[in-house]
């Protein structure tokens, strides 16, 4: 029985006395692809977060990867790929500072390989010319692409994606695509507006609802057009 | 509240009996007169206060390891009640100057200076935690401060009285040997009763902030019946105000 | 011990590029002796006034950096990337420690030389005076980067750092001064109680760095 990549029962979370994810549960066997929509303000990026071990659930039970959080953190650490809302780039260090000192942080040994994936990824997304600029001079495009070189350098096995192709035309989103791509090793799930696009990606539906409760789940298939624009349609309490 | 009652009544007794034996009982000091015995009341405030930031140090460890709120609670109410004391440590203390030697303030006695640096601390715990808008990381920032300032306190009194003692020789030499008998008496029925108060007085507004935990609950459940309940919370999700 | 290093040298890299704390510090340091100069109305300082001036500014000037701190962190979203990956979470601590130390040895190193040049008669104290600053620098980074720590998350933190980190570092005044008076002194510098000093300012450090390691992961989670 292979331990699932996510595995929520009731998970629940809530800040300052406003409750933002309401009684969530959901698997993803592993290899699989998570696609998570809802309206703004439905708790997908809190979601998102959650399963990165960022923030602690309020309630219920969550694993990632099979450790439990959040006691087990610790041990999903270095195993997961995240790609926020923000590029997560320090302003004064250039392109290829930056993904050292990721690489630094995530242990990748020897400093040379590290440097040949550093190198590997930048030309993939085209970003090789500009491994020397500082990472202020880059537009919000080239600062995603740099983004998500930084989440999968690591190799993660888990992979979490916050509008990965915000800022992205079709061409750079072409580029990043194969290396977020869902694979043997490797589970996804990914935060979306572009409900259309998510549902016509197959894999599994998770929509939430205004307030954070779940509207729908499994198979994406199961939710129509229709369906998902009456989620978003719906107005908030 | 159990125990509540009981334990205003014993504090009461113990203030009672305190009072009356500093007035009658204690001996009146040859030198400083009558105004002496405000030393029941003033080292008294400043030991139990002192213990009360320890205290809160201790509940905000438990607080950091097990995340209940309940110890924050406890933590905070500990704090908060000896820093009242704390004012009325340096209030009395001043006022002990005054009539001893003619100023309203004395740098060379170390302990009354530790006191106001304690107590200069302890006065940032309420704009730190007022200036953390998140719940959660505004009940582990206090912790952590708690903590630290748990530990800064005995650090603070050794540095202090290193200072002072290189340079004056302690003035107020009443607390540590040399108290005769019917002044040890008088001073451990005072310490009992200063720290039945604190004790009483704690317990009374960690009694009050559950009470109106308790009050915005049913108001929320009243207010959106609708929505689904989540597992009871704590008194101090809502009430560490 | 990883984390540490790369965390350390990315602050290090940062600065030297963007040179935006230790410069200031050294401009405000200077500008405070003006100002006690003529706030004290004394062209030459010694013993008591002479330490308390320099370490005074000197503590001050270091609010300007501890500020700072972990500004980049939590506005450029390092704090995530940090906690996503395998490290511990007193490596960040003991980085930004570490960087407080560095950006403190650097500006006392230039701004000593200029205390002496305006204030004393001899430089023979500068020598024993640095090793009393470098314990001071210690005990002043392990409160200063864990109160940032906790500020950095807050509303009015520019304000929040100083309230909170003066009245913790009162011991570390009164410890660093008791040994740099002496060393003051008009005659020259004596040594007579600047050991028990010494020692107390060593048990504030070691103190607030256990405190430090025993409480930051707390501070990190969410």
């Amino acid at each position: 029985m292979d331990v699932p990549a996510v595995r929520l029962v009731g998970l629940w979370r809530e800040f300052a006395d406003r409750v933002v994810l309401q009684d969530v549960s959901v698997a993803l066997p592993p290899g699989e692809s998570l696609v998570v929509l809802g309206p703004n303000g439905a708790g997908k990026t809190t979601l998102l977060r959650i399963l990165a071990t960022l923030l602690r659930p309020s309630g219920g039970e969550a694993s990632v990867l099979g450790c439990r959080l959040p006691r087990e953190a610790w041990r999903a650490r270095g195993r997961i790929g995240y790609v926020a809302h923000e590029p997560l780039l320090y302003r004064d260090l250039t392109v290829a500072e930056n993904l050292r000192f990721h690489a630094r942080l995530h242990g990748l040994q020897p400093a040379e390989a590290a440097e040949a994936r550093i190198a590997e990824l930048l030309e993939r997304v085209g970003m090789a010319p500009r491994a020397g600029e500082l990472a202020r001079n880059l537009s919000a495009g080239m600062a995603q692409r740099v983004a998500v070189c930084r989440a999968v350098l690591h190799e993660p096995e888990l992979l979490l994606l916050d509008e990965p192709h915000a800022h992205l035309d079709p061409e750079a989103g072409g580029l990043v695509e194969p290396l977020i791509a869902p694979g043997v090793a490797r589970s996804r799930v990914t935060v979306t507006h572009d409900f259309r696009a998510g549902l016509a990606g197959g894999g599994r539906v998770l929509a939430l609802g205004h307030g954070g409760s779940v509207a729908y789940e499994g198979p994406a298939e199961g939710l129509s057009t229709a369906d998902a624009e009456a989620i978003y349609r719906e107005t908030p309490r | 509240m159990r125990g509540l009652r009981t334990l205003s009544i014993a504090t009461v007794a113990a203030i009672v009996a305190g009072v009356a034996l500093v007035f009658f009982y204690a001996p009146l000091d040859a030198d400083q007169g009558f105004i002496q015995k405000i030393f029941y009341l003033h080292v008294p405030l400043g030991i139990v206060a002192l213990a009360g930031f320890m205290v809160a140090a201790v509940h905000a460890i438990r607080h950091l390891r097990s995340g209940d709120p309940i110890h924050d609670a406890r933590s905070y109410v500990s704090i908060h009640i000896s820093v009242i004391f704390g004012v009325a440590v340096l209030a009395t203390g001043s006022i002990w100057a005054r009539a001893s030697w003619g100023k309203w303030w004395v740098w060379d006695e170390p302990t009354l200076v530790s006191f106001l640096i304690v107590f200069l601390l302890y006065a940032t715990y309420y704009p730190l935690r007022y200036a953390i808008e998140d719940r959660d990381r505004q009940a582990r920032y206090a912790s952590v401060f708690a903590i630290m300032a748990g530990a800064f306190v005995p650090l603070n009194f050794l540095a202090v009285r290193l200072a002072e003692s290189l340079l004056h020789p302690r003035v107020f030499a009443t607390a540590e040997g040399g108290m005769p008998g019917p002044m040890w008496l008088t001073f451990l029925v005072s310490l009992a009763g200063i720290a039945l108060l604190w004790l009483t007085l704690v317990r009374f507004e960690l009694a009050a902030k559950d009470a109106s935990a308790q009050l915005a609950r049913l108001r929320r459940a009243l207010e959106a019946p609708a929505r689904a309940a989540p597992a009871r919370r704590d008194l101090a999700r809502s009430g560490a105000r | 011990m990883r984390a540490f290093s790369a965390i350390l040298a990315k602050d290090l890299r940062v600065e030297l590029r963007t040179l935006q704390s230790v410069p200031g510090m050294v401009l405000f340091a200077v500008t405070t002796f003006v100002l006690f100069r003529f706030g004290l109305d004394r062209t030459s300082l010694e013993g008591d006034l002479a330490a308390g001036v320099l370490l005074a500014t000197v503590l001050f000037a270091a609010i300007l950096a501890v500020n700072r701190l972990f500004v980049a962190e939590r506005d450029q979203g390092g704090l995530d990337a940090i906690r996503l990956a395998p490290v511990d979470a007193t490596s960040l601590l003991a980085a930004k420690a570490t960087a407080l130390v560095v950006y403190l040895l650097v500006l006392e190193a230039v701004t000593l030389p200029v205390f002496a040049v305006f204030f004393l008669d001899s430089w023979a104290a500068l020598p024993p005076l640095m090793l009393v600053l470098v314990l001071a620098d210690v005990g002043l980074a392990a409160t200063g980067a864990l109160i940032s720590s906790l500020a950095t998350g807050s509303r009015a933190r520019d304000l929040l750092v100083p309230l909170v980190l003066l009245p913790l570092l009162v011991p570390l005044m009164i410890a660093a001064a008791g040994a740099a008076e002496p060393l003051l002194a008009a005659g020259g510098p004596e040594y007579g109680r600047v050991a028990s000093w010494l020692a107390v300012l060593g048990l504030y450090d070691v103190v607030f760095l256990l405190v430090g390691y025993g409480v930051f992961d707390f501070v990190l989670e969410d």
